[in-house]
């Protein structure tokens, strides 16, 4: 035992009773996770590796272990997504006009993390600004998943989060955080055969995040399995006065409740998420999952959410909308990228055409468009009206029910090759995850089974707001039906 | 809706983006793409509806209006391309 293959193999939970009964040092557990992060770096996983920090971190979590003071996460080493600011690491959020940006802060989330005596080993790659549902549009350059389709050919990860699901699929880190705006921590998490959850938006802070969409955006942790989200998601979650929309709701033990079961619970199953031409191995695994959650002694109760559809025409409003006026401060002047110019708004232009990628560009046109003189009623209010439908569809439903399961994504993992040229045909795979974050409730995605091709599929279960409980309860349910194999269990990769 | 050149180069300089002249057929395109989609919302009827501005609809919390925050001039400044004497340097704004 104790070999760095058997290491690199336990969960978040595993790892902490070994730490705690002395099986193995967290140098030791955090040298295990640098090698393999050195060994694939061809994954890209990571724009910044942090070996001295993380060795650095482990040595203090070793003494805290030893004098029997380890907190919550002692000497656990993780991946922290490059969107959350980390005090004079670097932080670019994937993209040109951050390059070389170290913040003289720590975000609100990872400064719990390392309160909690968590290992940070690296700074995980996304998508530009996390905008992007295939990893596709870093400034550093495509994350490849671990996962293989027969062709042999590279897969997407997913994205934003994507460095962060494909780092923990892959044992190169425990655990990762990640960031969802609209389905960022979700699709990844089911691309990859990970556990992702977005909490209620104001569970964690959004403070010292680099900010997308503010109304939309919420951290999140990508795990395992559905026990260590429960347990990383409790130190990541709670009240901040620095994140005036953070909520003052006491965060409950998530832990506690997870092998509580699902008797007696209700089981939502919207028509409106049955998408036209959705393979039959999506809807044969969402078709199981409401199966095994009737067997544990759930009831299945169909429902509606009849605006469904104008979800991502609203949130293709909204979050371009909030993310051209977040990234006005762009400018070259204060920090990250500067382009010279021979006027201040050349300085502007020059700075901001070159420093942001080509979807982000889009995204701030957009955005700049439905919020100009003349078009804000007819776009922006409207869209935001609309939002106000979805979110009452929601409402309705949870009177009928406890808890909702749909398919995470409507397709598996795709090639790098194969992504989509149309930004409108790109834009759908976020069309089961986007609703949620209109409506500001949690959504879990959890592994649930395999395509066509034998890549992983998630199911996503949808909770009313503040109620991530039935969410890890429901998930604890499916994951144990499912037994599903991960990545790390059913290759080579490690040798 | 359709966007026309005009319009997209009058956006660009809205939001501070210089694109060059190859970029702005592509650009049209997509944005265009993008509205057309987002023209399903006027199928909706929200005449009765208020509109929802935030994440949440929980209440905003107030806080005391003190200063909590400050004397960091190094820190603000220490990500900065150009300064001098404590300040952010530009371009000259003012002849």
């Amino acid at each position: 035992m104790n070999s760095k293959n058997d290491l690199i193999r336990l969960t978040l939970a595993e790892a902490r009773e070994g730490l705690r009964q002395k099986k193995f040092s967290s140098v030791e557990l955090t040298q295990a996770y640098l090698e393999a992060m050195a060994h694939h770096r061809g994954m890209n996983a990571y724009i910044l590796e942090l070996p001295e920090l993380a060795l650095e971190m482990a040595k203090e979590s070793d003494k805290r272990l030893a004098k029997g003071e380890g907190r919550a996460l002692e000497g656990l080493p993780l991946a922290i997504k490059d969107i959350f600011c980390t005090e004079g690491v670097q932080t670019t959020a994937a993209s040109h006009i951050l390059e070389g940006f170290k913040p003289p802060y720590e975000s609100t989330v990872t400064q719990k993390l390392k309160d909690a005596g968590a290992v940070f080993i690296g700074k995980a790659n996304m998508d530009d600004s996390a905008m992007g549902s295939a990893n596709i549009t870093s400034y550093y350059g495509n994350v490849i998943s671990p996962w293989k389709r027969e062709d042999g050919k590279d897969l997407t990860p997913g994205g934003s989060s994507g460095g962060s699901a494909a780092a923990v699929a892959a044992g190169l880190a425990i655990a990762a955080t990640g960031t969802d705006t609209g389905g960022s921590i979700r699709q990844p998490a089911a691309f990859t055969g990970t556990v992702g959850i977005k909490p209620t938006y104001g569970r964690c802070s959004r403070w010292g995040i680099i900010a997308f969409a503010s109304s939309l955006d919420q951290a999140g942790p990508i795990t395992r399995d559905v026990r260590d989200a429960a347990l990383l998601l409790e130190e990541m979650a709670g009240y901040d006065p620095k994140d005036s929309t953070s909520s003052m709701y006491e965060v409950p033990s998530f832990e506690k409740v997870l092998n509580q079961g699902v008797k007696g619970l209700r089981v939502g199953i919207p028509k409106e998420y049955r998408l036209e031409g959705m393979g039959a191995d999506i809807v044969n695994i969402w078709e199981k999952g409401a199966a095994w959650l009737k067997q544990a002694g759930a009831e299945i109760v169909d429902i509606s959410l009849p605006h469904t559809k104008y979800s991502l025409p609203t949130y293709y409003v909204l979050a371009p909308a909030e993310a051209s006026s977040n990234l006005a401060r762009y400018d070259g002047v204060r920090y990250g990228l500067r382009v010279p110019g021979r006027t201040l708004d050349e300085l502007y232009e020059n700075t901001r055409s070159e420093g942001f990628g080509r979807e982000v560009q889009r995204r701030v046109l957009i955005g700049t468009y439905v919020l100009s003189a003349g078009y804000y009623d007819a776009y922006y209010l409207k869209a935001q009206k609309v939002r106000t439908l979805i979110a009452q569809d929601f409402q309705l439903a949870f009177q009928k029910v406890d808890v909702i399961l749909t398919p995470a994504t409507p397709t598996a993992a795709f090639a790098l090759d194969e992504t989509p040229s149309d930004p409108v045909v790109m834009y759908l795979n976020d069309v089961l995850t986007v609703p949620v974050n209109l409506a500001g409730l949690p959504g879990m995605s959890v592994p649930a089974g395999f395509s066509k091709e034998g890549l992983p599929l998630g199911l996503q279960l949808i909770g009313p707001a503040f109620e991530e409980s039935v969410l890890f309860r429901a998930g604890r349910v499916l994951e144990e039906a499912a037994g599903f194999t991960p990545f790390l269990e059913r290759s080579k990769f490690h040798g | 809706m359709s966007l026309d050149q005009k319009t997209i180069k009058r956006i660009a300089t809205l939001a501070r983006l210089k694109l060059s002249d190859d970029r702005i057929e592509p650009m049209q395109q997509d944005l265009n793409r993008i509205l057309h989609f987002i023209d399903q919302l006027s199928e909706v009827d929200t005449s009765q509806v208020t509109p929802m501005a935030g994440g949440s609809t929980l209440f905003m919390p107030m806080r005391k209006d003190v200063v909590t925050d400050g004397n960091c001039v190094e820190k603000v400044l220490e990500n900065a391309p150009e300064v001098a004497c404590n300040m952010f340097v530009v371009p000259k704004v003012v002849e």
